[in-house]
C-alpha cells in the first residue's frame, strides 16, 4: 500500500477547504486597491498616476500613487500608525515578560518536585479551557476595583488617577501568554536527553554553567517559537485588549472593529493586506525555527 | 543561604515557578474570584457595584419574575435561557461542521510527501494568524447584498437565464455560523494533523496485510488514534466560539445575540456589571462542564498547542 496515495474524495474536499480558507482572503487584498471609496462594488483598479488625487464621485480616478493609493491613504493616517506603535509595543513588551518567566516556569515543571506544583499546573491550564471574555471582564473588574480604591484613598485626580491604558493590556497579555510559552519550552524539554546535562556536571560544570552552556543551547529554538507564538497571539488578541484598553492605548485591532461598525473604505483592506503580509513573513521565520530545531538535537 | 538553596531542589522549583504563578494568581483567579462575589452584588444607580449578597442576578438569568403582567404570583421569562441555549446549539453546529472540514484537510496533509507538508501546514496557519477582526470583516464583505458572492450566483443565474435577486445573508444566524466556522477551522486542523501524523505507517501495513479494506482501517485505526487531536481541537474551538461576541457583532448585526453580547454589553452599554458577572459564571461553568465530560470520555494530550 502506497503511503501517500490519495483517494479522489479526499482532494477535492481538501481543495475545497483550502477554497473556502483563502477566498476571503483573496477578495479583502482585491478590494484594497478598489478605486470606489465606497468600497461596495469593485470598480476597478485605480488606473494613473497623478500630483493630486483626482475623483470623480466617490471614485477614484488617478492619485500620486496611482493603484497603491489607500496604501498611501493608510500610512498618512495618525490613529492608525498610534494603533500599530501600541501594539508593538505591547506585543514586544509582553513577549519578552512572558517568554523569560513562562522558560523558567517550565523548567520548573519539567526538572523540579515542589509543594506549589500542583497549583501552577492548574493555573496554567485555566487560560485554556476558560472562554477569553470571562478572563476579560474579571481583569477589567480586577482593574476597575482596585484603581478606584487607590483613586479614592490617595486622592488622586487629572492625570495622577490610576486609568487603563498600554500597561493594564501588557500586563493582562502577559497573563494569557505565558501558559503558551511554558507549554511549548516544557514540550522542547521533554524531548531532550538529560544525560546531556549529567555529562556537563560529571564533568564539572556547576549547575549555572551546566544550564547556560548546555540546557539552554538546548532549549533555545523551543524558546524562539514559544516567544514568537506568545508574539502572535499577543498581535491577534481582540477580547482581552477590548476589556483592558483605555484612551490612548487602542491597538489595530481595536481599530479595525471600530472601523467596521462605522465607515468601512479601502483604506482598512489596504491595513488588512498589510497585516496579511507581516503575518506571512512571521509564520515563514516561525517555520524557518522549527525546521532548524529538528536538526542538531537528535544525535544518534 | 546561597548554599541551601542551592542543595534545595524544591525551593529552586518553587522559586522558578513562582513569577508565574503569581502572575496567573492575581491576573486569573484573583478577578474570577472577583466575578464570583459581583455576581452576587447588586448595581447601583450609577453603574458601580454594591457588595451585598443576593441571588437577584441568577434568579433574573433563569427568567424567574414576581413581577407578571397579567396578575400572576410568578412567571417565567426566558429570554436568557434562550441567548444560553442558542450560544450551546451555535458552539455545537460550529463543532460539527468544523470537525467535517478539518478532517479531510488534516488526513491529506499527514498524508503527504514529506517535502510538500509543510507548503500544506504553512498555507493553514496564515488564516489561522491573520487578524481575527480582519477575518469576520472578509465574511461581511463577501455576504453582502452587492458582495463577492452575491455577484458569483447572479453571473451564473444570468448564465443560466434564470432570474435573480440578490440574498440578504449578512446580518442572519447563517452568516454568524460561517463566520465562527471559517474562524476557528484552523484551530482544528492542527491538533487532527498532529495527532495522524504520529501514527505510524506500519498500522497501516498491518491492517492491511489483515485483510482490512480502505474503509474498515480508517475506522478501526486511523479514527481511534486521531480522536486525541479531535478532542484537543474541540476544545480549541468549543469553548471560544460560546464566548465570542465580534463575529455575531459584525455579522449577526443586532439580530444575533449571543451569551458574548449579552456579557459584552452588560459591561459596556448598559452597565451592570453584577449581571454581566452572573452571566460569565454561567458560561463558565457550562464550558467547563462540557470540557470535563467530554476529556474525561475521551482525554486530550499535546494537541492542545497550537503551531
Amino acid at each position: 500500500m502506497n503511503p501517500h496515495r490519495r483517494s479522489p474524495l479526499i482532494l477535492a474536499a481538501t481543495t475545497l477547504v483550502y477554497f473556502f480558507l483563502y477566498a476571503p482572503i483573496v477578495i479583502l487584498v482585491l478590494y484594497s486597491f478598489n478605486a470606489s471609496r465606497a468600497n461596495i462594488k469593485f470598480e476597478g483598479f485605480i488606473p494613473s498616476f497623478s500630483e493630486r488625487v483626482v475623483m470623480d464621485g466617490s471614485t477614484v480616478k488617478s492619485s500620486p500613487c496611482g493603484p497603491f493609493h489607500w496604501f498611501c491613504e493608510l500610512s498618512k493616517n495618525d490613529d492608525v500608525i498610534e494603533a500599530a506603535g501600541n501594539t508593538l509595543t505591547i506585543a514586544f513588551t509582553a513577549t519578552i515578560i512572558a517568554t523569560i518567566i513562562g522558560t523558567m516556569a517550565a523548567i520548573a515543571m519539567q526538572r523540579y518536585d515542589f509543594k506549589l506544583k500542583p497549583f501552577s499546573q492548574i493555573s496554567l491550564y485555566i487560560p485554556i479551557v476558560i472562554p477569553e471574555i470571562v478572563m476579560g471582564i474579571g481583569i477589567l473588574t480586577l482593574f476597575s476595583q482596585f484603581f478606584g480604591w487607590v483613586n479614592a484613598t490617595f486622592g488622586l485626580t487629572g492625570d495622577a488617577r490610576l486609568s487603563l491604558g498600554i500597561a493594564t493590556v501588557t500586563v493582562s497579555h502577559i497573563a494569557f501568554m505565558v501558559p503558551f510559552v511554558t507549554l511549548v519550552v516544557q514540550a522542547r524539554l521533554q524531548g531532550f536527553d538529560k544525560s546531556f546535562e549529567e555529562a556537563a556536571m560529571d564533568l564539572g560544570a556547576n549547575e549555572w554553567t551546566t544550564f547556560r552552556r548546555v540546557t539552554f543551547p538546548m532549549i533555545l529554538p523551543g524558546v524562539l517559537s514559544g516567544a514568537l507564538l506568545a508574539f502572535t497571539l499577543s498581535l491577534d488578541d481582540f477580547v482581552i485588549t477590548f476589556f483592558t484598553n483605555g484612551p490612548g492605548s487602542t491597538t489595530l485591532p481595536i481599530y479595525v472593529y471600530g472601523l467596521l461598525r462605522r465607515i468601512i473604505t479601502p483604506q482598512v483592506n489596504a491595513l488588512s493586506t498589510v497585516w496579511i503580509l507581516i503575518v506571512f513573513m512571521a509564520v515563514l521565520l516561525l517555520q524557518w525555527l522549527q525546521s532548524r530545531e529538528e536538526k542538531p538535537v537528535r544525535a544518534k | 543561604m546561597l548554599q541551601r538553596l542551592r542543595e534545595n531542589k524544591s525551593a529552586q522549583g518553587t522559586l522558578l515557578a513562582l513569577p508565574t504563578t503569581l502572575w496567573l494568581f492575581v491576573l486569573l483567579i484573583i478577578p474570577l474570584i472577583l466575578t464570583l462575589v459581583v455576581s452576587f452584588g447588586k448595581r447601583s444607580p450609577d453603574g458601580d457595584v454594591i457588595y451585598t449578597f443576593t441571588f437577584d442576578n441568577y434568579v433574573r438569568l433563569v427568567g424567574y419574575s414576581t413581577d407578571c403582567p397579567d396578575g400572576q404570583t410568578s412567571c417565567f421569562d426566558p429570554l436568557y435561557v434562550n441567548i444560553l441555549r442558542r450560544s450551546l446549539s451555535l458552539a455545537f453546529n460550529t463543532t460539527v461542521i468544523v470537525i467535517l472540514l478539518a478532517y479531510p484537510l488534516a488526513y491529506f496533509i499527514a498524508r503527504a510527501h514529506p517535502k510538500r507538508r509543510n507548503l500544506f501546514l504553512f498555507l493553514v496557519l496564515i488564516p489561522l494568524w491573520t487578524n481575527f477582526v480582519i477575518r469576520v470583516y472578509a465574511w461581511m464583505m463577501l455576504l453582502r447584498k452587492e458582495g463577492a458572492i452575491n455577484i458569483v450566483i447572479g453571473w451564473l443565474a444570468n448564465l443560466l437565464n434564470i432570474p435573480f435577486t440578490p440574498l440578504e445573508m449578512l446580518y442572519t444566524p447563517g452568516a454568524v455560523l460561517v463566520g465562527m466556522v471559517y474562524e476557528f477551522l484552523p484551530f482544528m486542523i492542527l491538533p487532527i494533523f498532529t495527532s495522524l501524523e504520529k501514527i505510524d505507517n506500519s498500522l497501516y501495513e498491518a491492517a492491511a496485510d489483515l485483510g482490512a479494506n480502505a474503509f474498515r482501517t480508517f475506522l478501526r485505526v486511523t479514527l481511534p488514534l486521531s480522536m486525541p487531536g479531535v478532542v484537543a481541537g474541540t476544545i480549541l474551538v468549543f469553548i471560544p466560539v460560546m464566548g465570542t461576541f465580534v463575529v455575531s457583532d459584525i455579522l449577526g448585526g443586532r439580530q444575533v445575540i449571543l451569551v458574548g453580547n449579552l456579557i459584552q454589553r452588560q459591561f459596556l452599554d448598559a452597565r451592570d456589571p453584577t449581571f454581566g458577572s452572573a452571566a460569565a459564571l454561567i458560561l463558565m461553568v457550562m464550558t467547563l462542564i462540557v470540557t470535563y465530560f467530554y476529556t474525561r470520555k475521551f482525554g486530550f494530550g499535546e494537541e492542545i498547542v497550537p503551531a
